[in-house]
């Protein structure tokens, strides 16, 4: 976390970011948008951009846990904080309960929306491990996709919550 | 998708954000939530010289009850009030209408008091915050002094906010135990302007009115408030006829214009519809 | 001889779960633009703000001093090399970056090429264009009213804004029908101009690569084949030096079937400059200017004698936007409209169309829309359900009445289509068993008298896809016969090349299942490749619901090729002969000696090992499918409504679905398409528009005016199927990806004018959104 005041206004910003708990320390335009920083300077394609107008929620990353739409934030205002994309969400070697829970009920298909989906059932359960399915659609109500009707991503995560009951 | 260059600032408190300022005269924004700011700089709709992100400033964030009046400050996003408990019972009016704020993920950054200063005539918060008889805390290098939404809120995106002013909090007056209110906003989908919206707040005296706000969104250059309504309700008793006699008044306090969500005659119908059941729910909930 | 679990092929009716899953879920898709290459640039356009203007001049010098600027490309360099215009596939030109004049807001006018798509963009706000503005043309009525401005006057010998007349069926017959009517029923709508917008927009990274002359293209393409042989022969580069990847596709729903000047800017940008270029497409961009949908003004008209429809007579006229590029095949200029008698038995029809020019982007044919089916089928179950209200006979009995019946199959319907199977009367009455339709009539009748509306809406649609019959059914000359390329390695594995292209529909695992059905290996033994030029077979691609269709049987008569020679070598290898072997799904085995068999796993490294003299090695084959005929889906879906009379909103209550697409391959991926496009259907008859105001400004350029909705709007779908398998495909399977989006709109529209047609509506125009329905109300008297 910046300790003092910039005195200047600066055109370039030097970020040190943990993604996925990896930390990275990087000197960018100030104008570069999160999900570019993602995309373009750490290489970390899986976060995808669909709109112009902060609609789709196709960039949906977690900033400290908490969904947010990477495309509506500066990449300067991640500059001390936490984020998970999709390429954090697996365990070592393995799939997390949502992962599975997109396969196994067929939750996806042209796959563009899935990650942001994913990162905001992952942060849902996180908070209400046992939603219903009213409560599954409001917190996905900010995202689109365009191929599956939404009715297998809620089986999905429906799939993941009750695995997360297992144990 | 690409905003143009700025200089960009992190001031760590309100005199360094405020000095900042000073330097700049109406060629800097403030960053708070940046979901209104961002999306017009990315579209270079605004292409401010400099930016001044307060997201690094501390005491900003609460929700507060003291002396009389309910404060959220400036870095309250629209999440923290939907997860608030102060927001509910007397100050229903607040929070029923926190989670009809855009979009579930959009409301984890966005703030109440950005929306404030942001006064899109579309949004939610001025009419919720202005029937509820909110005052906008400001600060400057002169001092701090307090704006009534009503005269905050001057024209499309148009507040009387300063250049070198900076919003730290808005303040909601306690309406007394036997207040209750509600939000209603008809959108075409979750995310989208409201078509209509009319936030209803009571407070009552000895089973009468004792104060009414009304105010409606997305038809009128601003948030309007239902005078004509509001003055209608104040010292009745609340009933069937009251009721609608209120929202018969609420009607024609609108000025909507025709456009793609609907007619004007639609949306001054629907003004009444939603003050009628507006006011029936904030009955039954401030005599609870 | 009991089959042990492990022993059953998941081939045909299996659900299995989709092998292409495992890169999606862990954000490793490889979308066109994950991809960099060494030296990339970045090309952003600039696009014209008017919808109609001559441009007197470009000033490109402030643009191209930006510091990290390679070029910036305009229409005059680009006819410098003949690429100012190019071919449609429709055969009309189309402009690349405007010339003399800009025809549509959004219009390409120049492209600035630099080292990041930021620089691009501040250099793009550089370009000063002269503009003076013309009047503009925004409806298909003003485009052919006398003294309109003519959009296309660069067109040699184009004095008007009309661009085609079409018309099928026998319109002596038909004026005979309704000469005889005692009941005619008539409807004026208009299906308004949507858009596909899958969440990947469009775009490509194009390779010209000066040290090996190979121009490498990845692009969001769904017909890779197609575009490379007209990129061939637009550009002038020689074919076998141009490879086309099309690679993980976000959506695709047609939208990425045109060729759009993105690509042709790019690909020429590389080729001038020695460097990769990628164009991303931003959803402005994508929304404005690139491959629309319907927007088709349409008058039907029902000949009724005796409760039974004799004619039916449709009138309509087709906005095409400012270039004709509609992607279709045929001569057909509106589609495969005329399978608008859809699901009934209709003895005489005439379909007329006119087609005329506007100042709005190009397109017309797009967002799982069969090629005009969706068009047909919203009005003809329209003009059913009014009729239904006008005889005073329940809407579901006077489609049975109509439905054609099963016995009359294959049908010839009285526009020429020779329906292929159907039985339309069981999806009707499995639909209506899971409403229990009696009981929520009675629930509505109950409910009115409560003051409560609801409204209860059917479609029983017929479409066809499958295109095509290589003689009938060609796109840009090219017939439509797709292929399938399959090996069986000597470990008997197998790899299949497809000529098709997912854009999410599931192809790796689908298509696996089809080679595990006829050769008995697991699915997951097969390997799919789709979407490289280099490396696949040629075909037309996928859309218009034709990759199980035709790839599909490609798939199906290519594995029955090799099976055909593996018999021989199982004979050689079982020292018996051809005729004593018998398939057991996987083996042959030598009647009446069961013992004697050998599997298809042997017969594979046989095949590379030990083959009888003189036989050719190895075990593949390729084949390309001519379809005998299309397919014909059906089915029956229903609608449950109820409308808040304070605000006009509904809400849906139920959505019940029943498809019939023939054999289900995979039954989960066949019903993740259903619901896919139930919700588009559904959006469509809620909620998306592409409107423009008088100046040609465009209302729905952005997903905050085309609403698309979220989880939260879309409604539950309960489904159901009917199985009457297509006599002609080698595995009884018809398509099924676009049936949702055909059959859904006319149920949803159905249902909430059904809410008020007792008090005399009879139409409410898409989309039907809560203004619109209030003020049926206030008509009616029912407002609150």
């Amino acid at each position: 976390m910046t300790e003092t005041a910039v005195e200047t206004g600066r055109f370039t910003y030097p970020v040190t970011v943990t993604v996925n708990g990896a930390a990275h320390s990087v000197e960018i335009e100030t104008r570069l948008l999160l999900v570019h920083f993602l995309r373009e300077t750490l290489g970390l394609t899986g976060t995808h951009i669909g709109c112009d107008t902060t609609s789709c929620g196709a960039c949906t990353v977690l900033l400290d846990g908490t969904p947010v739409k990477s495309c509506t934030m500066l990449a300067v205002q991640a500059d001390g904080h936490e984020l998970t994309t999709v390429e954090g969400l697996a365990p070592a070697g393995g799939l997390s309960p949502v992962q599975e829970g997109f396969h196994e009920e067929h939750g996806l298909q042209c796959g563009f929306c899935t990650p942001g989906m994913m990162l905001t059932a992952t942060a849902l359960l996180a908070e209400n491990p046992d939603p219903s399915e009213e409560e599954i659609r409001w917190a996905l109500s900010g995202q689109i996709c365009r191929c599956t009707g939404y009715q297998n991503i809620v089986k999905a995560v429906q799939y993941a919550a009750a695995k997360g009951k297992e144990g | 998708m690409y905003p143009a260059r700025f200089e960009y600032h992190a001031p760590g408190s309100v005199e360094d954000a405020l000095e900042i300022l000073e330097r700049y005269g109406d060629e800097a924004k403030v960053l708070a939530g940046g979901q209104s700011l961002i999306p017009l700089m990315k579209l270079r709709f605004a292409s401010p010289q400099a930016l001044v992100d307060i997201n690094r400033i501390q005491g900003l964030d609460a929700i507060s009850e003291d002396d009389g009046f309910l404060s959220i400050g400036a870095l309250v996003r629209h999440a923290d009030c939907e997860r608030s408990e102060a927001l509910h019972g007397r100050f229903g009016v607040l929070g029923d209408a926190a989670p009809q704020i855009s979009d579930p993920i959009v409301r984890n950054r966005g703030t109440v008091v950005g929306s404030l200063t942001h006064a899109d005539p579309q949004g939610d918060w001025g009419s919720a915050l202005m029937a509820a008889g909110a005052r906008l805390e400001v600060v400057s290098s002169a001092g701090t002094r307090t704006i009534p939404l009503d005269e905050l809120f001057q024209g499309p995106f148009t507040t009387s906010l300063q250049p070198n002013e900076i919003a730290t909090a808005v303040q909601v007056p306690d309406p007394g135990a036997r207040a209750g209110g509600t939000y209603l906003k008809l959108e075409r989908k979750v995310g989208d302007f409201a078509t209509v919206g009319v936030a209803v707040h009571l407070s009552l005296d000895n089973g009468r009115v004792g104060s009414a706000g009304i105010a409606l969104t997305g038809v009128g250059p601003r948030n309007l408030r239902a005078t004509a309504a509001e003055q209608a309700l104040a010292g009745a008793e609340l009933n069937d006829d009251t009721i609608r006699a209120a929202a018969d008044a609420a009607a024609e306090d609108a000025q909507p214009r025709s456009d793609h969500r609907g007619s004007a005659d639609y949306k001054r119908s629907v003004v009444r519809v939603f003050t009628e059941r507006g006011l029936r729910k904030a009955a039954a909930a401030a005599a609870a | 001889m009991a089959v042990s679990e492990e022993q059953v092929i998941r081939g045909v009716g299996h659900s299995v779960k989709r092998f292409e899953d495992g890169r999606f879920i862990r954000g490793r898709g490889n979308y066109f633009d994950d991809i960099t290459l060494p030296g990339m640039l970045h090309l952003e356009f600039l696009r014209s703000p008017l919808a109609h203007a001559r441009i007197n001049g470009i000033d490109t010098s402030r643009a191209e001093a930006v510091p990290g600027v390679v070029a910036v490309v305009t229409g005059e360099l680009l006819a410098q090399h003949n690429l100012a215009w190019m071919p449609t596939l429709s055969g009309d030109t189309q402009a690349v970056l405007a010339t003399d004049k800009v025809r549509f807001q959004g219009q390409e006018v120049a492209a600035v090429i630099a080292e990041s798509a930021y620089i691009a963009k501040d250099a793009c706000e550089l370009i000063d264009v002269d503009y003076e503005p013309l009047e503009a043309v925004t409806s298909p009525q003003q485009a052919l009213a006398e003294g309109a401005p003519v959009i296309r006057d660069e067109k040699e010998g184009q004095t008007s804004n009309h661009i085609y007349d079409w018309e099928a069926g026998d319109k002596t017959a038909t004026d005979h029908a309704f000469a005889e009517a005692d009941k005619v029923v008539s409807l004026d709508t208009f299906y308004p101009r949507c858009h596909p917008a899958p969440l990947e927009c469009c775009g490509c990274v194009a390779d010209v690569d000066p040290a090996t002359g190979k121009t490498t293209i990845y692009m969001t393409s769904q017909a890779p084949h197609a575009h490379r042989t007209l990129f061939a022969l637009v550009a002038g580069i020689p074919e076998h030096k141009i490879r086309i990847i099309s690679p993980d596709l976000g959506g695709g729903f047609g939208n990425k079937v045109p060729i759009y000047p993105g690509y042709v800017v790019a690909t020429a940008a590389s080729l001038l400059i020695g460097r990769p270029v990628k164009w991303v497409e931003d959803r402005t961009g994508n929304l404005i200017s690139t491959g629309f949908a319907r927007d088709y003004h349409m008058h039907g008209e029902l000949a009724l004698k005796e409760g039974r429809i004799t004619g039916l007579r449709v009138n309509m006229l087709s906005d095409n936007g400012a270039f004709f590029a509609d992607a279709q095949p045929t001569i057909c200029k509106a589609g495969l409209f005329h399978i608008v008698t859809g699901s009934y038995d209709i003895p005489a029809a005439h379909v007329e169309t006119e087609g005329a020019y506007t100042n709005k982007a190009p397109g017309g044919v797009a967002y799982r829309c069969s090629f005009r089916v969706t068009e047909a089928s919203y009005l003809i179950e329209r003009l059913v359900q009014n009729a239904a209200y006008e005889l005073g006979v329940d809407p579901a009995d006077f489609r049975k009445q109509n439905f054609i019946k099963p016995e009359q199959f294959p049908y010839k319907s009285a526009t020429g289509f020779e329906y292929d199977s159907g039985d339309y009367g069981a999806a009707m009455e499995k639909t209506l068993e899971m409403l229990g339709y009696d009981d929520l009539r009675r629930e509505q009748a109950e409910a009115r008298a409560e003051g409560r509306l609801i409204g209860i809406g059917l479609a029983s649609f017929t479409e066809v896809v499958g295109a095509g019959h290589g003689a009938e059914y060609k796109i840009a000359g090219l017939r439509m016969n797709d292929g399938a390329e399959l090996r069986i390695h000597p470990t008997g594995k197998a790899v299949l090349k497809l000529s098709v292209k997912s854009q999410g529909q599931g192809h790796e695992t689908t298509f696996a299942q089809i080679v595990a059905e006829e050769l008995g290996l697991q699915p997951e033994d097969v390997e799919v490749q789709e979407g490289d030029t280099d490396h696949t077979p040629y075909g037309l691609g996928t859309y218009a619901s034709r990759s199980t269709p035709v790839s599909g049987a490609a798939t199906a008569m290519v594995s029955r090729r090799i099976r055909a020679k593996a018999q021989k070598i199982a004979a050689h290898l079982l020292e018996a002969s051809e005729e004593d072997l018998e398939w057991q799904q996987g083996k042959f085995v030598v009647k009446g000696a069961p013992e004697k068999s050998t599997t298809i796993q042997d017969i594979a490294f046989a095949a590379y090992t030990n083959i009888p003299e003189g036989m050719e090695g190895g075990l593949e084959g390729v084949y390309y499918y001519d379809p005998p005929n299309m397919t014909f889906p059906f089915g029956t879906y229903a609608v449950v409504v109820e409308i808040d009379r304070g605000t006009g909103a509904w809400k849906v209550l139920r959505c019940v679905a029943v498809d019939d697409c023939g054999v289900r391959i995979n039954p989960m991926i066949v019903e993740g398409q259903i619901m896919g496009g139930l919700t588009e259907g559904f959006a469509i008859a809620a909620m998306e528009l592409i409107d423009f105001d008088e100046e040609g400004n465009c209302i729905g350029a952005n997903l905050m005016d085309y609403l698309i909705p979220t989880a939260w709007e879309t409604p539950k779908f309960e489904l159901g199927e009917t199985v009457t398998p297509s006599p002609h495909h080698p595995l009884g399977a018809k398509g099924v990806g676009e049936s949702a989006t055909v059959g859904a709109p006319a149920a949803f529209v159905n249902a909430v004018v059904d809410a008020l047609a007792y008090a005399g509506v009879r139409n409410l125009e898409m989309p039907v959104t809560s203004d619109k329905v209030w003020a049926a109300l206030q008509e009616a008297g029912l407002a609150e």
